[in-house]
Protein backbone atom coordinates (compact mmCIF):
# COMPACT_ATOMS: atom_id res chain seq x y z
CA UNK A 1 0.00 0.00 0.00
CA UNK A 2 2.98 2.41 0.63
CA UNK A 3 4.54 2.13 -2.48
CA UNK A 4 1.57 3.56 -4.13
CA UNK A 5 1.65 6.89 -2.39
CA UNK A 6 2.61 10.00 -4.43
CA UNK A 7 5.85 11.85 -3.51
CA UNK A 8 3.60 15.78 -3.19
CA UNK A 9 6.77 17.63 -1.16
CA UNK A 10 7.03 20.94 -3.44
CA UNK A 11 10.60 20.63 -4.15
CA UNK A 12 12.91 24.04 -4.93
CA UNK A 13 9.01 25.84 -6.01
CA UNK A 14 8.23 25.73 -2.02
CA UNK A 15 10.95 28.15 -1.33
CA UNK A 16 9.96 30.46 -3.58
CA UNK A 17 6.49 30.85 -2.30
CA UNK A 18 4.13 31.97 -5.08
CA UNK A 19 0.79 32.96 -4.60
CA UNK A 20 -0.46 33.92 -1.31
CA UNK A 21 2.20 33.98 1.44
CA UNK A 22 3.50 36.89 3.52
CA UNK A 23 6.43 39.20 3.22
CA UNK A 24 8.81 37.35 5.10
CA UNK A 25 8.67 34.29 3.30
CA UNK A 26 10.07 36.62 0.17
CA UNK A 27 11.99 38.39 2.46
CA UNK A 28 13.76 34.62 3.63
CA UNK A 29 14.37 33.99 -0.74
CA UNK A 30 15.71 37.13 -1.52
CA UNK A 31 17.90 36.44 1.92
CA UNK A 32 18.86 33.26 0.26
CA UNK A 33 19.30 34.53 -2.78
CA UNK A 34 21.45 38.03 -2.58
CA UNK A 35 23.44 35.58 0.01
CA UNK A 36 24.79 33.14 -2.79
CA UNK A 37 25.26 36.61 -4.83
CA UNK A 38 27.74 37.61 -2.22
CA UNK A 39 29.15 34.76 -2.24
CA UNK A 40 29.64 34.48 -6.11
CA UNK A 41 31.75 38.31 -5.98
CA UNK A 42 33.36 37.20 -2.49
CA UNK A 43 34.94 34.83 -4.34
CA UNK A 44 35.94 36.96 -7.28
CA UNK A 45 37.22 39.27 -4.79
CA UNK A 46 39.40 37.24 -2.99
CA UNK A 47 41.50 36.38 -6.49
CA UNK A 48 40.93 40.11 -7.94
CA UNK A 49 42.35 41.66 -4.82
CA UNK A 50 45.04 39.17 -4.63
CA UNK A 51 46.57 40.39 -8.25
CA UNK A 52 48.13 42.93 -5.79
CA UNK A 53 50.93 39.93 -4.61
CA UNK A 54 52.14 40.07 -8.30
CA UNK A 55 53.58 43.62 -8.38
CA UNK A 56 52.68 47.07 -9.35
CA UNK A 57 52.39 45.89 -13.27
CA UNK A 58 49.82 43.08 -12.73
CA UNK A 59 47.73 44.71 -10.05
CA UNK A 60 47.39 48.21 -12.69
CA UNK A 61 46.39 45.63 -15.37
CA UNK A 62 43.89 43.83 -13.07
CA UNK A 63 42.42 46.84 -12.35
CA UNK A 64 42.33 48.32 -16.00
CA UNK A 65 39.83 45.48 -16.63
CA UNK A 66 37.54 46.37 -13.69
CA UNK A 67 36.90 50.10 -15.81
CA UNK A 68 34.64 48.00 -18.00
CA UNK A 69 30.85 49.03 -17.39
CA UNK A 70 29.66 45.61 -17.04
CA UNK A 71 31.42 45.79 -13.76
CA UNK A 72 30.01 49.52 -12.57
CA UNK A 73 26.79 47.61 -12.92
CA UNK A 74 27.69 44.58 -11.53
CA UNK A 75 29.04 47.17 -8.56
CA UNK A 76 25.59 48.58 -8.21
CA UNK A 77 23.77 44.73 -7.92
CA UNK A 78 26.41 43.79 -5.35
CA UNK A 79 25.84 47.01 -3.78
CA UNK A 80 22.09 46.20 -3.38
CA UNK A 81 22.96 42.69 -2.41
CA UNK A 82 24.89 43.74 0.19
CA UNK A 83 22.52 46.55 1.57
CA UNK A 84 19.69 43.92 1.63
CA UNK A 85 21.81 41.37 2.88
CA UNK A 86 23.06 43.81 5.70
CA UNK A 87 19.92 45.10 7.20
CA UNK A 88 17.77 42.23 6.88
CA UNK A 89 20.43 39.75 8.40
CA UNK A 90 20.27 42.48 11.38
CA UNK A 91 16.60 41.59 11.56
CA UNK A 92 17.07 38.08 11.51
CA UNK A 93 20.16 37.75 13.99
CA UNK A 94 17.12 40.07 16.36
CA UNK A 95 14.47 37.66 15.47
CA UNK A 96 16.39 34.18 15.85
CA UNK A 97 17.86 35.04 19.22
CA UNK A 98 14.79 35.52 20.45
CA UNK A 99 14.87 39.47 21.00
CA UNK A 100 12.07 40.39 18.35
CA UNK A 101 9.56 37.51 18.69
CA UNK A 102 7.48 38.34 22.04
CA UNK A 103 7.26 35.67 24.94
CA UNK A 104 4.17 33.08 24.28
CA UNK A 105 0.92 34.55 24.81
CA UNK A 106 -2.50 32.32 25.18
CA UNK A 107 -3.70 32.67 21.57
CA UNK A 108 -6.88 34.54 21.27
CA UNK A 109 -9.10 35.09 18.41
CA UNK A 110 -8.11 36.49 15.56
CA UNK A 111 -4.27 35.29 16.44
CA UNK A 112 -1.75 37.27 16.37
CA UNK A 113 1.86 35.89 16.38
CA UNK A 114 5.55 36.61 16.42
CA UNK A 115 5.25 38.09 13.01
CA UNK A 116 3.20 40.84 14.45
CA UNK A 117 5.65 41.34 17.05
CA UNK A 118 8.63 42.12 14.52
CA UNK A 119 6.39 43.78 11.48
CA UNK A 120 7.42 47.33 12.95
CA UNK A 121 11.48 46.15 12.93
CA UNK A 122 10.84 44.82 9.51
CA UNK A 123 9.37 47.89 7.83
CA UNK A 124 12.03 50.46 9.56
CA UNK A 125 14.73 47.99 8.03
CA UNK A 126 13.05 47.99 4.50
CA UNK A 127 13.10 51.92 4.24
CA UNK A 128 16.28 52.00 5.56
CA UNK A 129 17.33 49.40 2.86
CA UNK A 130 15.17 51.24 0.05
CA UNK A 131 16.90 54.64 1.04
CA UNK A 132 20.51 52.92 0.73
CA UNK A 133 19.79 51.52 -2.61
CA UNK A 134 18.21 54.98 -4.19
CA UNK A 135 21.57 56.92 -2.56
CA UNK A 136 24.08 54.34 -3.71
CA UNK A 137 22.29 53.66 -7.27
CA UNK A 138 22.78 57.72 -7.16
CA UNK A 139 26.47 57.93 -6.47
CA UNK A 140 27.07 54.81 -8.75
CA UNK A 141 25.22 56.40 -11.97
CA UNK A 142 25.19 59.89 -11.84
CA UNK A 143 28.58 60.42 -8.76
CA UNK A 144 31.19 62.63 -9.67
CA UNK A 145 33.63 59.38 -10.00
CA UNK B 1 -34.44 27.26 -2.58
CA UNK B 2 -32.92 29.94 -0.23
CA UNK B 3 -30.59 32.71 -1.78
CA UNK B 4 -27.06 31.38 -2.58
CA UNK B 5 -24.30 31.24 -4.72
CA UNK B 6 -22.90 28.85 -7.12
CA UNK B 7 -19.31 28.68 -7.57
CA UNK B 8 -16.71 26.59 -9.35
CA UNK B 9 -14.59 23.90 -6.85
CA UNK B 10 -11.75 22.79 -8.29
CA UNK B 11 -10.67 19.20 -6.16
CA UNK B 12 -7.31 17.64 -6.67
CA UNK B 13 -7.86 14.08 -7.32
CA UNK B 14 -5.64 10.86 -6.92
CA UNK B 15 -6.09 7.64 -7.16
CA UNK B 16 -2.95 5.29 -6.66
CA UNK B 17 -4.59 2.42 -8.32
CA UNK B 18 -5.27 4.93 -11.61
CA UNK B 19 -3.36 7.83 -11.52
CA UNK B 20 0.27 8.28 -11.91
CA UNK B 21 0.01 12.05 -10.83
CA UNK B 22 -2.60 14.18 -9.49
CA UNK B 23 -5.19 15.62 -11.37
CA UNK B 24 -7.94 18.42 -10.98
CA UNK B 25 -11.34 17.79 -11.05
CA UNK B 26 -13.72 21.02 -11.94
CA UNK B 27 -17.34 20.58 -9.61
CA UNK B 28 -20.19 22.93 -9.26
CA UNK B 29 -21.72 23.57 -6.03
CA UNK B 30 -24.48 25.73 -4.41
CA UNK B 31 -22.91 27.50 -1.88
CA UNK B 32 -24.68 29.29 1.06
CA UNK B 33 -23.92 31.82 4.20
CA UNK B 34 -22.07 29.73 6.95
CA UNK B 35 -21.36 26.77 4.87
CA UNK B 36 -17.50 25.48 5.98
CA UNK B 37 -15.64 24.20 3.05
CA UNK B 38 -15.73 20.50 4.66
CA UNK B 39 -20.11 20.80 4.53
CA UNK B 40 -18.83 21.77 0.62
CA UNK B 41 -17.24 18.70 0.33
CA UNK B 42 -19.98 16.11 2.14
CA UNK B 43 -22.21 17.75 -0.29
CA UNK B 44 -20.23 17.15 -3.84
CA UNK B 45 -19.54 13.21 -2.11
CA UNK B 46 -23.25 13.20 -1.19
CA UNK B 47 -24.90 14.43 -4.66
CA UNK B 48 -22.48 14.56 -6.72
CA UNK B 49 -19.49 12.09 -6.90
CA UNK B 50 -19.02 9.60 -4.07
CA UNK B 51 -15.41 8.80 -4.70
CA UNK B 52 -13.90 12.21 -3.17
CA UNK B 53 -11.79 11.72 -1.06
CA UNK B 54 -11.17 13.53 2.27
CA UNK B 55 -10.37 13.24 5.93
CA UNK B 56 -11.96 14.37 8.62
CA UNK B 57 -13.51 13.93 11.80
CA UNK B 58 -14.06 16.38 14.87
CA UNK B 59 -15.73 18.43 12.75
CA UNK B 60 -14.96 21.76 14.73
CA UNK B 61 -11.26 22.71 14.62
CA UNK B 62 -10.20 20.27 17.31
CA UNK B 63 -9.04 16.86 15.82
CA UNK B 64 -6.58 18.30 12.92
CA UNK B 65 -7.60 15.67 10.46
CA UNK B 66 -9.08 17.90 7.84
CA UNK B 67 -6.08 20.04 6.94
CA UNK B 68 -5.63 21.06 2.97
CA UNK B 69 -4.58 23.53 0.91
CA UNK B 70 -7.46 25.88 0.81
CA UNK B 71 -6.72 28.21 -2.36
CA UNK B 72 -3.62 27.89 -1.98
CA UNK B 73 -3.05 28.33 1.59
CA UNK B 74 -3.01 25.31 4.16
CA UNK B 75 -5.79 25.56 6.79
CA UNK B 76 -8.24 23.23 8.60
CA UNK B 77 -11.46 23.25 5.89
CA UNK B 78 -14.16 22.47 8.84
CA UNK B 79 -13.51 26.17 10.31
CA UNK B 80 -13.36 27.89 7.08
CA UNK B 81 -16.04 29.20 5.63
CA UNK B 82 -16.08 29.68 1.43
CA UNK B 83 -17.74 32.71 0.96
CA UNK B 84 -14.67 33.95 3.24
CA UNK B 85 -12.48 32.91 0.81
CA UNK B 86 -14.10 32.70 -2.33
CA UNK B 87 -16.60 34.26 -4.30
CA UNK B 88 -16.34 32.36 -7.69
CA UNK B 89 -13.73 29.94 -7.59
CA UNK B 90 -12.69 27.69 -4.95
CA UNK B 91 -9.23 25.59 -5.06
CA UNK B 92 -8.84 22.44 -2.96
CA UNK B 93 -5.20 20.57 -2.83
CA UNK B 94 -3.66 18.10 -0.12
CA UNK B 95 -1.19 19.31 2.48
CA UNK B 96 1.84 19.71 0.39
CA UNK B 97 5.32 17.90 2.05
CA UNK B 98 3.37 15.14 2.71
CA UNK B 99 2.75 12.08 0.56
CA UNK B 100 -0.10 11.85 -0.86
CA UNK B 101 -2.45 8.68 0.51
CA UNK B 102 -5.55 9.57 -2.21
CA UNK B 103 -7.27 12.88 -3.21
CA UNK B 104 -6.80 14.86 -0.34
CA UNK B 105 -5.54 12.91 2.23
CA UNK B 106 -1.94 13.23 2.92
CA UNK B 107 0.39 11.00 4.87
CA UNK B 108 1.15 12.63 8.08
CA UNK B 109 2.39 9.27 9.67
CA UNK B 110 6.04 10.61 9.24
CA UNK B 111 5.45 13.59 11.49
CA UNK B 112 3.82 11.96 14.41
CA UNK B 113 6.95 9.61 14.04
CA UNK B 114 9.64 12.77 14.35
CA UNK B 115 7.10 14.22 17.69
CA UNK B 116 7.36 10.82 19.23
CA UNK B 117 11.10 11.08 18.36
CA UNK B 118 11.48 14.18 20.38
CA UNK B 119 9.78 12.89 23.36
CA UNK B 120 6.73 14.85 23.98
CA UNK B 121 5.86 13.84 27.54
CA UNK B 122 6.92 14.98 31.01
CA UNK B 123 10.11 13.31 32.08
CA UNK B 124 11.36 13.45 35.60
CA UNK B 125 14.48 12.26 37.01
CA UNK B 126 13.50 10.94 40.40
CA UNK B 127 10.92 7.96 38.00
CA UNK B 128 9.73 6.81 41.33
CA UNK B 129 7.63 10.03 42.02
CA UNK B 130 6.91 10.32 38.48
CA UNK B 131 5.25 7.04 38.66
CA UNK B 132 3.73 7.19 42.02
CA UNK B 133 3.32 10.81 42.70
CA UNK B 134 2.80 12.03 46.10
CA UNK B 135 1.42 15.48 45.51
CA UNK B 136 0.61 18.25 42.72
CA UNK B 137 3.50 19.62 40.95
CA UNK B 138 2.66 22.98 41.41
CA UNK B 139 3.23 25.78 38.76
CA UNK B 140 3.10 29.65 38.78
CA UNK B 141 0.66 31.40 36.04
CA UNK B 142 4.08 32.99 34.63
CA UNK B 143 5.00 29.40 34.06
CA UNK B 144 2.29 27.76 32.46
CA UNK B 145 2.19 31.20 29.74
CA UNK B 146 5.70 30.03 29.09
CA UNK B 147 4.39 26.87 27.32
CA UNK B 148 0.48 27.09 26.82
CA UNK B 149 0.53 28.59 23.79
CA UNK B 150 2.53 25.92 22.13
CA UNK B 151 0.42 22.97 24.17
CA UNK B 152 -3.13 23.84 21.68
CA UNK B 153 -1.01 22.31 18.71
CA UNK B 154 -3.63 19.37 17.36
CA UNK B 155 -0.96 17.94 14.37
CA UNK B 156 -2.75 18.93 11.55
CA UNK B 157 0.38 19.72 9.76
CA UNK B 158 -0.94 22.79 8.07
CA UNK B 159 2.65 24.45 9.40
CA UNK B 160 4.51 21.40 7.56
CA UNK B 161 3.03 21.95 4.48
CA UNK B 162 3.52 26.18 4.96
CA UNK B 163 7.33 25.58 5.74
CA UNK B 164 9.73 26.41 2.81
CA UNK B 165 12.73 23.81 4.21
CA UNK B 166 10.14 21.32 4.44
CA UNK B 167 9.39 21.60 0.09
CA UNK B 168 13.09 19.85 -0.12
CA UNK B 169 14.83 18.63 3.28
CA UNK B 170 12.58 15.12 4.40
CA UNK B 171 15.22 15.10 7.12
CA UNK B 172 13.76 18.51 8.15
CA UNK B 173 11.99 17.94 11.31
CA UNK B 174 9.52 20.78 10.59
CA UNK B 175 7.63 23.22 12.57
CA UNK B 176 5.37 21.11 14.36
CA UNK B 177 7.87 18.96 16.21
CA UNK B 178 10.29 21.27 16.95
CA UNK B 179 7.44 23.37 18.53
CA UNK B 180 6.39 20.73 20.86
CA UNK B 181 9.90 19.45 21.73
CA UNK B 182 10.13 23.65 22.98
CA UNK B 183 6.67 22.90 25.06
CA UNK B 184 7.95 20.40 27.04
CA UNK B 185 11.74 21.57 27.17
CA UNK B 186 10.03 24.94 28.80
CA UNK B 187 7.84 23.14 30.92
CA UNK B 188 9.42 23.85 34.49
CA UNK B 189 7.72 19.71 35.52
CA UNK B 190 9.97 18.13 32.84
CA UNK B 191 13.49 17.23 33.75
CA UNK B 192 14.78 15.74 30.10
CA UNK B 193 15.45 19.38 28.31
CA UNK B 194 19.12 17.87 27.57
CA UNK B 195 17.95 15.08 25.35
CA UNK B 196 16.00 16.90 23.22
CA UNK B 197 18.23 19.35 23.29
CA UNK B 198 20.52 17.04 21.50
CA UNK B 199 18.19 16.01 19.16
CA UNK B 200 16.97 19.22 17.78
CA UNK B 201 20.28 20.31 17.88
CA UNK B 202 21.62 17.93 15.08
CA UNK B 203 21.55 18.43 11.28
CA UNK B 204 18.94 19.03 9.56
CA UNK B 205 17.37 20.43 13.15
CA UNK B 206 16.41 23.61 14.28
CA UNK B 207 18.99 25.94 12.21
CA UNK B 208 17.41 25.12 9.26
CA UNK B 209 14.08 27.26 10.25
CA UNK B 210 15.22 30.80 8.74
CA UNK B 211 12.29 32.65 9.74
CA UNK B 212 10.19 32.97 6.81
CA UNK B 213 7.23 33.11 8.96
CA UNK B 214 4.91 31.26 7.38
CA UNK B 215 3.82 28.45 9.86
CA UNK B 216 2.71 30.82 12.33
CA UNK B 217 0.98 32.56 9.96
CA UNK B 218 -1.17 29.86 8.60
CA UNK B 219 -1.86 27.77 11.87
CA UNK B 220 -5.07 27.43 12.39
CA UNK B 221 -4.98 27.32 16.52
CA UNK B 222 -2.68 30.03 16.75
CA UNK B 223 0.31 28.62 18.01
CA UNK B 224 2.89 30.23 16.71
CA UNK B 225 5.72 27.56 15.86
CA UNK B 226 7.78 30.88 14.41
CA UNK B 227 7.99 31.46 17.89
CA UNK B 228 8.59 28.45 19.20
CA UNK B 229 11.65 27.90 17.48
CA UNK B 230 13.47 30.88 17.36
CA UNK B 231 13.45 31.12 21.71
CA UNK B 232 14.33 27.45 21.43
CA UNK B 233 17.70 28.83 19.12
CA UNK B 234 17.25 31.20 22.04
CA UNK B 235 18.12 28.64 24.46
CA UNK B 236 20.69 26.86 22.80
CA UNK B 237 22.71 29.99 21.93
CA UNK B 238 22.55 30.89 26.02
CA UNK B 239 23.91 27.32 26.80
CA UNK B 240 26.61 26.89 24.50
CA UNK B 241 28.25 30.24 26.32
CA UNK B 242 26.98 28.26 29.70
CA UNK B 243 24.54 30.89 30.48
CA UNK B 244 21.23 28.59 30.47
CA UNK B 245 18.94 28.46 32.85
CA UNK B 246 17.82 25.91 35.57
CA UNK B 247 14.02 25.73 36.08
CA UNK B 248 12.21 25.00 38.69
CA UNK B 249 11.96 21.59 38.53
CA UNK B 250 15.67 20.95 40.38
CA UNK B 251 14.05 23.74 42.66
CA UNK B 252 10.99 21.89 44.31
CA UNK B 253 11.14 20.26 47.41
CA UNK B 254 10.23 16.67 47.31
CA UNK B 255 7.67 16.00 50.14
CA UNK B 256 8.36 13.46 52.44
CA UNK B 257 6.98 9.76 51.46
CA UNK B 258 7.12 8.19 54.60
CA UNK B 259 5.04 10.73 56.06
CA UNK B 260 2.61 11.33 53.38
CA UNK B 261 -1.00 10.28 53.66
CA UNK B 262 -3.34 10.91 51.03
CA UNK B 263 -6.42 13.00 52.04
CA UNK B 264 -8.62 10.86 49.95
CA UNK B 265 -7.75 6.95 50.36
CA UNK B 266 -7.55 5.29 46.79
CA UNK B 267 -10.45 3.32 45.75
CA UNK B 268 -9.62 -0.97 46.59
CA UNK B 269 -10.63 -1.81 43.30
CA UNK B 270 -9.00 0.57 41.10
CA UNK B 271 -6.80 -0.92 37.74
CA UNK B 272 -3.88 -3.28 38.49
CA UNK B 273 -5.11 -4.40 42.40
CA UNK C 1 24.93 19.92 19.81
CA UNK C 2 27.84 20.49 17.09
CA UNK C 3 25.42 22.47 15.20
CA UNK C 4 24.71 25.41 17.66
CA UNK C 5 28.37 25.35 17.71
CA UNK C 6 28.79 25.70 13.86
CA UNK C 7 25.61 28.51 14.16
CA UNK C 8 26.42 30.18 16.93
CA UNK C 9 29.97 31.35 15.03
CA UNK C 10 27.63 31.79 12.03
CA UNK C 11 26.04 34.35 13.61
CA UNK C 12 29.04 35.97 15.75
CA UNK C 13 30.51 36.09 12.17
CA UNK C 14 28.07 37.83 10.78
CA UNK C 15 28.45 40.73 12.94
CA UNK C 16 32.01 40.86 12.68
CA UNK C 17 31.42 41.39 8.99
CA UNK C 18 28.53 44.27 9.54
CA UNK C 19 31.12 45.55 11.22
CA UNK C 20 34.80 45.42 9.69
CA UNK C 21 33.08 45.37 5.93
CA UNK C 22 31.34 48.69 7.15
CA UNK C 23 34.55 49.90 7.92
CA UNK C 24 36.01 48.38 4.61
CA UNK C 25 32.98 50.00 2.97
CA UNK C 26 33.98 53.57 4.33
CA UNK C 27 38.14 52.98 3.75
CA UNK C 28 37.44 52.18 0.03
CA UNK C 29 34.03 54.19 -1.11
CA UNK C 30 34.31 57.74 1.05
CA UNK C 31 37.48 59.08 -0.76
CA UNK C 32 37.48 62.31 0.65
CA UNK C 33 39.24 60.27 3.92
CA UNK C 34 42.83 61.36 2.59
CA UNK C 35 44.44 59.88 5.48
CA UNK C 36 43.73 55.62 3.73
CA UNK C 37 44.42 57.55 0.05
CA UNK C 38 48.01 59.48 0.43
CA UNK C 39 48.41 58.96 -3.28
CA UNK C 40 45.28 60.47 -3.79
CA UNK C 41 43.18 59.48 -7.16
CA UNK C 42 41.48 56.11 -7.29
CA UNK C 43 41.32 54.04 -4.37
CA UNK C 44 42.99 51.30 -6.43
CA UNK C 45 46.23 53.09 -7.59
CA UNK C 46 49.28 50.75 -6.46
CA UNK C 47 50.80 53.53 -4.11
CA UNK C 48 47.48 53.83 -2.02
CA UNK C 49 46.96 49.80 -2.30
CA UNK C 50 50.22 49.53 -1.08
CA UNK C 51 50.29 52.24 1.54
CA UNK C 52 47.00 50.39 3.32
CA UNK C 53 48.60 47.32 2.83
CA UNK C 54 51.45 48.33 4.96
CA UNK C 55 49.58 49.98 7.76
CA UNK C 56 49.36 47.17 10.00
CA UNK C 57 45.83 47.75 11.36
CA UNK C 58 44.00 47.81 7.87
CA UNK C 59 45.99 44.59 7.27
CA UNK C 60 44.38 43.01 10.37
CA UNK C 61 40.93 44.20 9.14
CA UNK C 62 41.75 42.81 6.09
CA UNK C 63 42.61 39.00 7.69
CA UNK C 64 39.62 39.59 9.75
CA UNK C 65 36.94 39.98 7.68
CA UNK C 66 38.06 37.59 4.91
CA UNK C 67 38.10 34.63 7.82
CA UNK C 68 34.51 35.66 8.97
CA UNK C 69 32.97 36.50 5.30
CA UNK C 70 34.29 32.45 4.23
CA UNK C 71 33.26 31.16 7.39
CA UNK C 72 30.15 32.64 7.06
CA UNK C 73 29.48 32.39 2.87
CA UNK C 74 30.46 28.93 3.33
CA UNK C 75 28.51 27.94 6.00
CA UNK C 76 25.23 29.55 4.52
CA UNK C 77 26.28 27.68 1.21
CA UNK C 78 26.78 24.70 3.39
CA UNK C 79 22.82 25.03 4.46
CA UNK C 80 21.21 26.03 1.46
CA UNK C 81 22.63 22.82 -0.28
CA UNK C 82 22.26 20.43 2.82
CA UNK C 83 18.13 21.85 2.46
CA UNK C 84 18.35 20.56 -1.10
CA UNK C 85 18.16 16.70 0.57
CA UNK C 86 21.45 15.17 -0.75
CA UNK C 87 22.62 11.34 0.56
CA UNK C 88 24.43 11.66 3.90
CA UNK C 89 27.44 10.47 1.92
CA UNK C 90 27.38 13.01 0.09
CA UNK C 91 26.71 15.92 2.97
CA UNK C 92 29.86 14.64 4.68
CA UNK C 93 31.82 15.17 2.11
CA UNK C 94 31.02 18.70 1.02
CA UNK C 95 31.26 19.86 4.38
CA UNK C 96 35.28 18.60 4.32
CA UNK C 97 35.20 19.81 0.94
CA UNK C 98 33.95 23.72 2.12
CA UNK C 99 36.73 23.03 4.98
CA UNK C 100 39.55 22.59 2.55
CA UNK C 101 37.96 25.36 0.08
CA UNK C 102 37.72 27.99 2.96
CA UNK C 103 41.04 27.29 4.34
CA UNK C 104 43.02 27.43 1.17
CA UNK C 105 40.91 30.91 0.13
CA UNK C 106 41.77 32.24 3.83
CA UNK C 107 45.62 31.40 3.06
CA UNK C 108 45.26 32.84 -0.46
CA UNK C 109 43.65 35.65 1.02
CA UNK C 110 45.99 36.35 3.93
CA UNK C 111 49.33 35.83 1.69
CA UNK C 112 48.59 38.35 -0.77
CA UNK C 113 47.54 41.21 1.97
CA UNK C 114 51.03 40.18 3.47
CA UNK C 115 53.10 39.68 0.52
CA UNK C 116 52.22 42.95 -1.25
CA UNK C 117 54.08 44.42 2.22
CA UNK C 118 56.93 42.49 1.86
CA UNK C 119 57.39 43.58 -1.79
CA UNK C 120 56.50 47.15 -1.17
CA UNK C 121 59.23 47.24 1.16
CA UNK C 122 61.64 45.00 -0.65
CA UNK C 123 61.15 47.63 -3.62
Amino acid sequence: MDNKQYDNHLGIIGWLGGGRWGVERYLYILHRVTGLGILLFFLIHIFASSMRMYGPETWAAAMAILKNPIFKLGEFFVFVAFAFHALNGIRLILIELGLAVGKAEEPIYPYKSSLNNQRPLMVIVMVVVAILIIAGGYNTFFGSH
Amino acid sequence: MEKGTNITVFIRRFDPEKDPAPRQQQYTLHVERGMTVLDGLHMIKQTQDPSVGFRFSCRMGVCGSCGMMINGVPGLSCNTQILDVATTALTLAPLPNFNLIRDLVPDLVPMFGVIKGLQPYIQRNDVEEMENPTMEYFQTPHQLEEYLQFSYCIKCGSCMAACPTMATDKEYLGPAPLTQAYRYNTDSRDDAGDARRDLVAASHGIFNCHYAGECSNVCPKGVDPARAIQLMKKDLVLRYFGLGKHKCAHLCKKPDRSTYKPKIEAAPFTIGQ
Amino acid sequence: MRETAYWTWFIIAAIVILIFAGLHMVVMHLSMLGVFNPEGGAVTNWGNVAFRSQNQFLAFTYIILLGAALYHGLYGLRTIVFELGPKKSFQDTFTVLLWIVGLVLFAIGTYAAIAAKSLELAL
